[in-house]
């Protein structure tokens, strides 16, 4: 067997650079989808007559297509389409292409989410001279929160794992940068490893987040 | 006062609340019977536009809706007149029984945060439950919950508190201690509607009882009328199928001590 593991932990400070270009690309994406997630889940629920349908089409497009398709209909297709795109950057199509594909997850999680906080909550709110908007910032969003948040941090995982996808329009982030490395040094599986293995200490980095502060959020819930 | 004329609500075509027409005076406590299904719930929700009627006049406290012309603000004023205790308690989940009180005073303005505490903490010290003060909901037993429901409800001072079933989902061993804290309530002049299924409770607190069914209010008067004397046949149908209801489920209870 030929193995050379001293290679990899050599190699392993080269990557590590690129993990901030790595989280600038999940969160960022992570923060746009979220926006637009919250949109189109309040469009959802509130049943907004035509609104409905194209969000339930957007919704369906992102889901059932490869996020690669999609990557790359965003830096090649569009440009094509609305020429003032031309001078689009890689990381900009890659940050819009995640967006747009984990918007559509997270819309279905958070309508979700909000349908699942009882109705009764926002009534007693109402009762009790509250107005409608008051009930949902004060009422029924924590509790929707709460509801979301494990599957919505499930696709903060998936959007770190899945960002790997920009080296294939050009991006250099932390799989581009191990490609590399093994293609120099033909040592294939420990620079590949060595991207794993680091893939997989930031997602249990952020499991373990993720874990304290769903513990945080449940102790009301608690008997 | 409540003055309630004309009221109708259909639920997809089906009428479920037929021209009701009735008042309740200032301090006044009335119970509302019925068998399930006849509106009452609806009637309750009503009143506070949790339901939208299709038709008819609501007029409590100082302020009138006419469903015909109703505006949100009009709405809006509606329901600060009461407050609703409800069968499933509806307490905040997200908030301590404290907060359960204060975060509605103080979001509508009601209070100040601190006159909020004073008032959260001198009510539940009246509903007996002062020591809960910083419990959720959930690691609070339904009794209990009701109760932080009912200092809720007070809290925001309404002109009329409403009740719907407010012991229905309770276990038996906190119904006494809730209808305890309702039947004080009641003694303190406030105006209140309460629907229920408790008969010997109505018989005591209430001034006057209302029988509903089908979506009509059928009879009306003095707890010792309608209960000793019913006029209208429905009433006393219901009347004796509830009697007969309770004795069999004394005998159940009976049975069940027997065979313990
Ligand atoms: N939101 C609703 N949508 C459709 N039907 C309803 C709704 N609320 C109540 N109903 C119907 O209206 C009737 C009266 O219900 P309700 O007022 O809850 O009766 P009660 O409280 O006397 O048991 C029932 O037949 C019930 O199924
Ligand atoms: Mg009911």
């Amino acid at each position: 067997m030929n193995f050379d593991i001293g290679y990899m932990i050599e190699i392993i400070p080269e990557l590590l650079v690129y993990i901030p270009i790595t989280l600038y690309l999940a969160i960022v994406s992570m923060l746009i989808a979220v926006i637009i997630g919250v949109a189109l889940s309040l469009i959802l629920v509130n049943k907004i007559p035509a609104a409905v349908q194209l969000s339930k089409l957007y919704i369906s497009f992102f889901r059932g297509t490869p996020v690669l398709v999609q990557l790359l209909m965003i830096y090649f297709g569009l440009p094509q389409l609305f020429p003032w795109l031309n001078s689009i950057s890689a990381v900009n199509a890659a940050i819009i292409a995640f967006s747009l594909n984990t918007s559509a997850y997270l819309a279905e999680i958070f309508r979700a989410a909000l349908t699942s906080v009882d109705k009764g909550q926002t009534e007693a709110a109402i009762s009790t001279g509250l107005t409608y908007r008051q009930a949902v910032w004060g009422i029924v969003l924590p509790q929707a929160i709460r509801n979301a948040v494990p599957a919505t941090g499930n696709m903060f995982i998936g959007l770190i794992k899945n960002s790997s996808l920009a080296f294939t329009i050009g991006v250099t982030e932390l799989l581009a940068q191990g490609k590399l490395l093994a293609t120099a040094t033909l040592q294939f599986f420990e620079a590949y490893l060595a991207v794993g293995i680091i893939y997989w200490c930031m997602t249990i980095l952020y499991s373990w987040l993720q874990k304290w502060y769903e513990a945080k959020i449940n102790k009301p819930y608690e008997a | 006062m409540i003055k309630v004329s004309g009221l109708k609500k259909a639920f997809n075509n089906i009428e479920v609340l037929k021209d009701i027409n009735f008042e309740v005076n200032d301090g006044e406590t009335v119970a509302i019977i019925g068998p399930s299904g006849s509106g009452k719930s609806t009637l309750l929700r009503c009143l506070n536009y949790l339901e939208k009627p299709d038709a008819g006049l609501i007029s409590i406290g100082g302020v009138t809706a006419e469903t015909k012309k109703v505006k949100k603000s009009t709405i809006n004023r509606l329901r600060m007149e009461t407050a609703m205790v409800f069968q499933h308690y509806n307490l905040f989940k997200n908030k301590t029984a404290l907060d359960n009180i204060t975060y509605p005073l103080a979001a509508s303005k009601k209070a100040g945060s601190e006159e909020a505490v004073k008032i959260g903490e001198r009510l539940l010290r009246q509903v007996g439950i002062l020591d809960k003060a910083k419990h959720y909901p959930v690691s609070l037993s339904g009794g209990q919950q009701q109760r932080v429901g009912i200092a809720r409800a007070l809290a925001v001072d309404p002109h009329a508190l409403l009740f719907d079933e407010p012991t229905s989902s309770l276990d038996p061993e906190w119904v006494g201690e809730v209808l305890k804290v309702i039947s004080d309530i009641s003694k303190n002049d406030k105006t209140m509607i309460i629907v229920t299924h408790e008969m010997d409770f109505a018989r005591e607190i209430a001034d006057r009882v209302i029988f509903m069914a089908d979506g009509n209010i059928v009879e009306e008067g003095h707890p010792a009328e309608v209960f000793d004397n019913p006029q209208n046949e429905r009433t006393r149908k219901f009347l004796k199928k509830y009697m007969q209801r309770a004795a069999d489920s004394q005998e159940r209870t009976e049975l069940e001590l027997l065979t313990v």
